[in-house]
């Protein structure tokens, strides 16, 4: 780890300015992530920004739906009230993820930011291209079993490793970003990005920029929704898999249905087709099949990885049978 | 557990260092300080072959608090580490490797400088600027690609055994032959390697070193620097978790022995969690071939057993993979045949069950094969095949209850309610399955020496020059000297951990309890007869009939001698010593070695599981396991239950996780750390049931206990694997069994 500065800001205005002034330093909230990739050399911001005083730790209940501030920790939302209560899709997914040590540190906010597992990224002794644009994708005829099989490029085939994403992604959920420029939203669905050919970018935030929150519309995916998680162990593993369903069902039928998936592309995954198919049809395995056939549409594996083709549609349909009860 | 414990009123005693451990008092390796104290990190090359050809420490040395930049060109030449004539003639395949003498890299990760900075931040980062400058060569690292264009190594480990008829297998009325892979597992112990080097001048040094074992440590040590062994003292008073991995004195803590001479100050070094992948041994990767053959009436007629396996370009490495193929069944023809080639990895090492785990993973899955194409229940298969003498050696076993292990397991778990048609049992989504393995290991005894001394406040010091990695070594010799010689184990105080001490045996191989517990057996019986010759006269005794007691007169009880006829005469060991006006009685006692004439000695383990596997992702879940372990007489209950637990918890991870892997391109590994690299959760671990048959061995040792470290994890893989293909029907031959494999 090299050296670097610390500065402890308490206002959002605050936070912008000094990095502004300092543009190759870097927020820090829990440091879950940024921490490891500091003592790696993966990244050497020369300032880290401490942004844990910032008054981002609200869960609020709004006119449209719920409000979550970028600073409260994992393990607050998935134990908060409301969340349980009427967003039970977000506790579920914030359960699946981590450890219980790591949720206790670990923002909103900073689940949004966090970077890649992917092992090359990781080891500054190995090509990869989102570390270092052009010295190659290791991962692409290398150990990939935890790699993308959607929307990957041959630069760059690393997955986004959130759970709680998936799950926000799913819930139409808008990130609200401030920065030099005021304030933006963006539909969470557009914050992450594809990695094409320019993997360094993770996501849509412009330089400068600071999550401010999230904010989730009311829906009604409170009796059955499900978070399956296929892992190699029963905690503290991130996914080979995973799906983010939820149902409203009029009887039999689907009158509203949202998807996504983790373990499989760059960002979180949305399976809006599937989701077309769904809506308005009888629940039955045979349907939840076909969705899933639907949702593999495009995929493409790499090798180690190709299970995930096997895997990911058996998990949709498993996902789907356990929302519907 | 059962409750089927002999004899002794307390079946166990707590950690004597439990307290120590818990608080924090209890001081590992990296836990000393010194004055003017300072710290040396390792920066490990990029390439896995080839050599250095420059190397720029200018930017590390000029960094803040930098004190020296240690290389193979700037570092001293060691006498012990001179290239001498006869050196020369020694294969490369058994030179070694010794750090800093020469430019050669031979795996992925070898130290190449040692910078020492005078705080650990510093060094840290001043070692990321040494650059080194290398002459790439082309290197192997994979094993199949080995076994297709390399050559194995020639020589007398590897030589074929064949008893009776070779390959027999072929002609039995009913037959198996199946492949069986297990991956690289690593030595992960919670506690990170460390060593603290204090030097006294040149010729004189104090090391705190994370080690099973402190005379090899010092021999080691002062080899290599020519110096004399009262000049050389090894310090361990606890270790973290080692299972095998701290029996050689690895290059990094010759590197820091090293850089601590050169500067002349006290230096700690700690590994990094990415460097215990690669500087301090691994269980090798096998390939493992089983043919095997039955009767229709299920007799074994043939066992061919193939492993291949693994070790580094320069030093070879063998284990016992194909012994319990010779030895655990009565089958008249045995074949087994033993291949090991040289990668551009580093040295693999023992690991917990060296050699039989990786065997018995094949032989308990091949066993479990042949019993379901017998039709056979494979605890019945296991049952009319079970030896009664030791074929491979012709000799009987000094004890074996290997069936009252399967019996007091199957009951426990219910075995005989079990339907055995596979894919047959089901709980909701969740295929449920029911699988068992046998384990065997070798006990013996080894050498040992405790001194032992009582005061007259009535306390026995015992002390020994052991190490304790975890299973409790101190607390089971307090229970042990408490029940031989008659006092509280509080009154008991066993100091170890240092090479001052009379030598005590390493700790590893499952022999400790049995060597040392053979040395403290004997200064306590001794001990005893010392004190009965103290008040041989003395009127306390005198009855009638009593004038002159002799040690067969007295029971020794509570601390106190008592006449065994009237027990209302007794005198307190103290009081003994008092009237005699002594300050303290002192004896020193050993354990000779070997006493097994004639004998072989093993224990066993029989493990059951139940677990269940989800019929659509491939999830497994263990949701049970039996284990019932012959290891003779059990000496503590609690630590010995422990030890098992911990050898079931490591098994769940072999079976279900834990994959080393790297990436044969680069020759480096690619999940050098816990995110990536599985072990067992929490989560993951059921509750686990031990089960101790507790018949003592009568030949081993006077203690009647035979060794349980090593055998809690052999034999577990099958039952994991066996139990997925009961829940499945799918035989998974390769380890981990990881969901992907099941879908």
């Amino acid at each position: 780890m090299i050296n670097f500065e610390y500065t402890r800001v308490s206002s959002v205005k605050a936070a912008i300015d000094v990095l502004a002034k300092n543009p190759t330093g870097s927020f820090i909230a829990g440091g879950t992530n940024l921490i490891d990739l500091m003592k790696r050399g993966v990244t050497a911001p020369s300032r880290l920004i401490d942004i844990n005083n910032l008054p981002l730790k609200q869960i609020e209940e709004t006119k449209t739906g719920l409000s979550i501030g970028a600073l409260v920790i994992n393990s607050d939302v998935e134990e908060n009230d409301i969340v349980q209560k009427k967003y039970p899709l977000l506790a579920m997914a914030l359960k699946a993820g981590a450890s219980a040590q790591l949720r206790n540190m670990a923002t909103v906010g900073g689940n949004i930011m966090q970077r890649t597992r992917c092992t090359y990224f990781h080891d500054t002794a190995m090509p990869c291209n989102k570390r270092e644009p052009g010295s190659g994708c290791g991962a692409l005829q290398g150990y990939n079993r935890m790699h993308a099989i959607f929307g990957a490029s041959d630069k760059c085939i690393a997955v986004h490793p959130s759970d709680m994403c998936i799950a926000l992604a799913a819930l139409d959920a808008t990130v609200h970003i401030s920065g030099p420029k005021g304030e933006r939203k963006i539909l969470f669905t557009n914050f992450h990005r594809l990695p094409g050919d320019t993997p360094g970018k993770d996501n849509t935030l412009l330089k400068g920029e600071i999550i401010a929150g999230v904010t989730i519309p009311e829906n009604n995916f409170i009796k059955n929704i499900y978070y399956l998680k296929i892992r190699d162990r029963a905690s503290y593993a991130f996914a080979l898999v995973s799906v983010a369903a939820a149902l409203e069902l009029s009887g039999e039928t689907v009158k509203n249905v949202r998807l996504a998936m983790g373990g499989v592309a760059h960002k979180p995954w949305r399976l809006t087709e599937a989701e077309k198919f769904l809506t308005g049809k009888r629940v039955s395995k045979e349907t939840f099949i076909q969705a899933a056939e639907i949702a593999m549409k495009g995929a493409k594996a790499y090798g180690h990885n190709n299970f995930k083709l096997k895997m990911a549609p058996a998990a949709i349909v498993e996902a789907l049978m356990k929302a519907a009860g | 557990m059962d409750k089927k414990f002999s004899t002794n009123a307390l079946h166990f005693i707590d950690r004597v260092d439990g307290v120590q451990k818990v608080t924090g008092a209890a001081k590992y390796s990296a836990e000393y300080d010194f004055p003017g104290l300072v710290y040396a990190v390792l920066t490990g090359s990029t390439i896995a072959k080839g050599s250095i050809v420059d190397m720029d420490t200018k930017a590390a040395e000029n960094a803040p608090g930098v004190l020296a930049v240690v290389t193979h060109l700037n570092s001293p030449e060691l006498p012990g580490y001179k290239k001498t004539a006869i050196q020369a003639n020694v294969p490369e395949t058994k030179r070694g490797y010794h750090v800093f003498t020469d430019n050669i890299i031979r795996f992925n990760g070898q130290p190449v400088a040692l910078t020492i900075a005078n705080t650990y931040e510093r060094a840290v980062y001043a070692a990321s600027l040494v650059k080194t400058k290398y002459k790439e060569e082309e290197h192997q690292t994979d094993l199949d690609a080995a076994i297709k264009n390399g050559k194995a190594l020639e020589g007398n480990p590897y030589k074929d055994y064949v008893r009776g008829e070779p390959d027999a297998w072929k002609n039995s009325e009913v037959k198996i032959e199946a492949e069986y892979r297990m991956p690289l597992e690593v030595h992960n112990p919670m506690e990170i390697h460390a060593i603290t080097v204090v030097w006294e001048g040149e010729e004189k040094v104090t090391v705190y070193e994370k080690t099973q074992t402190l005379k090899t440590t010092q021999q080691n040590i002062m080899r290599a620097f020519g110096l004399k062994e009262e000049n050389v003292r090894v310090i361990t008073q606890f270790v973290g978790g080692a299972f095998g991995s701290a029996f050689n004195t690895w290059p990094h803590s010759m590197a820091a022995l090293i850089g601590a001479r050169k500067i002349g100050k006290p230096l700690k070094l700690m590994l990094a969690r990415s460097q215990m992948f690669t500087l301090v041994g691994y269980r090798p990767q096998a390939i493992q071939k089983i043919n095997m053959g039955a009767t229709k009436d299920g007799k074994l007629t043939g066992i061919t057993h193939e492993a291949t396996a693994m070790t580094s370009s320069y030093q070879e490495f063998t284990e016992g993979i194909v012994n319990a193929s010779r030895s655990l069944y009565t089958c008249p023809n045995v074949t087994t045949r033993y291949k090991v080639y040289p990668l551009d990895l580093s040295q693999p090492t023992w690991m917990r069950g060296p050699g039989e785990t990786t065997g018995a993973y094949a032989l308990e899955s091949a066993m479990d094969e042949l019993a379901d194409a017998l039709h056979l229940d494979p605890i019945e298969f296991r049952l009319r095949n079970y030896a009664e003498t030791d074929l491979e050696n012709n000799k009987p076993y000094s004890s074996k209850f290997l069936k009252e292990a399967y019996q007091l397991g199957a009951e426990k778990i219910k075995w005989q309610d079990r339907n055995p048609e596979p894919r047959s049992m089901k709980e909701g989504d969740w295929m449920i399955g029911y699988g068992t393995g046998t384990g065997t290991f070798g006990a013996w005894r080894g050498d040992a020496k405790v001194a032992a001394r009582l005061l007259p406040d009535g306390t026995l010091i015992l002390q020994s020059g052991v190490t304790d990695m975890g299973p409790g070594t101190a607390t089971a010799m307090t229970k042990l000297a408490s029940d031989i010689f008659g006092i509280s184990p509080r009154n008991i105080k066993f100091e170890m951990g240092d090479s001052n001490l009379p030598p005590g045996p390493f700790q590893g191989g499952s022999g400790t309890t049995s060597s040392l517990g053979t040395a403290v057996h004997n200064v306590c019986v001794n001990m005893k007869k010392k004190l009965a010759d103290l008040i041989k006269d003395n009127s306390i005794f005198h009855t009638e009939i009593v004038h002159t007691v002799k040690p067969e007169d007295l029971l020794f009880e509570d601390g106190y001698m008592i006449l065994a006829s009237d027990h209302s005469k007794k005198i307190s060991y103290g009081d003994a010593l008092k009237d005699a006006g002594m300050k303290q009685l002192e004896l020193l006692e050993s354990s000779d070695g070997n006493p097994m004439n004639g004998y072989s000695a093993f224990s066993y383990a029989v493990h059951f599981v139940k677990l269940m596997v989800h019929a659509a992702t491939g999830v497994i879940k263990i949701a049970r396991v039996v284990s019932a372990v012959d290891a003779g007489k059990i000496v503590n209950e609690s630590t010995a239950e422990s030890q098992i637990i911990g050898a079931v918890v490591g098994g769940i991870g072999m079976s279900l996780m834990e994959e080393g892997v790297v990436d044969h391109r680069y020759g480096r590994w690619v999940n050098n750390n816990f995110a990536d690299y599985h072990v067992a959760v929490q989560a993951d671990v059921p509750h686990i049931e031990v089960l101790f048959v507790n018949k003592p061995d009568p030949i081993l040792n006077p203690i009647g206990s035979k060794g349980m470290g090593e055998v809690g994890l052999v034999g577990f893989a099958a039952a994991v694997s066996n139990a997925v293909y009961h829940a499945t029907g799918k035989r998974i031959r390769e380890l981990p069994i990881t969901p992907d494999k099941l879908i």
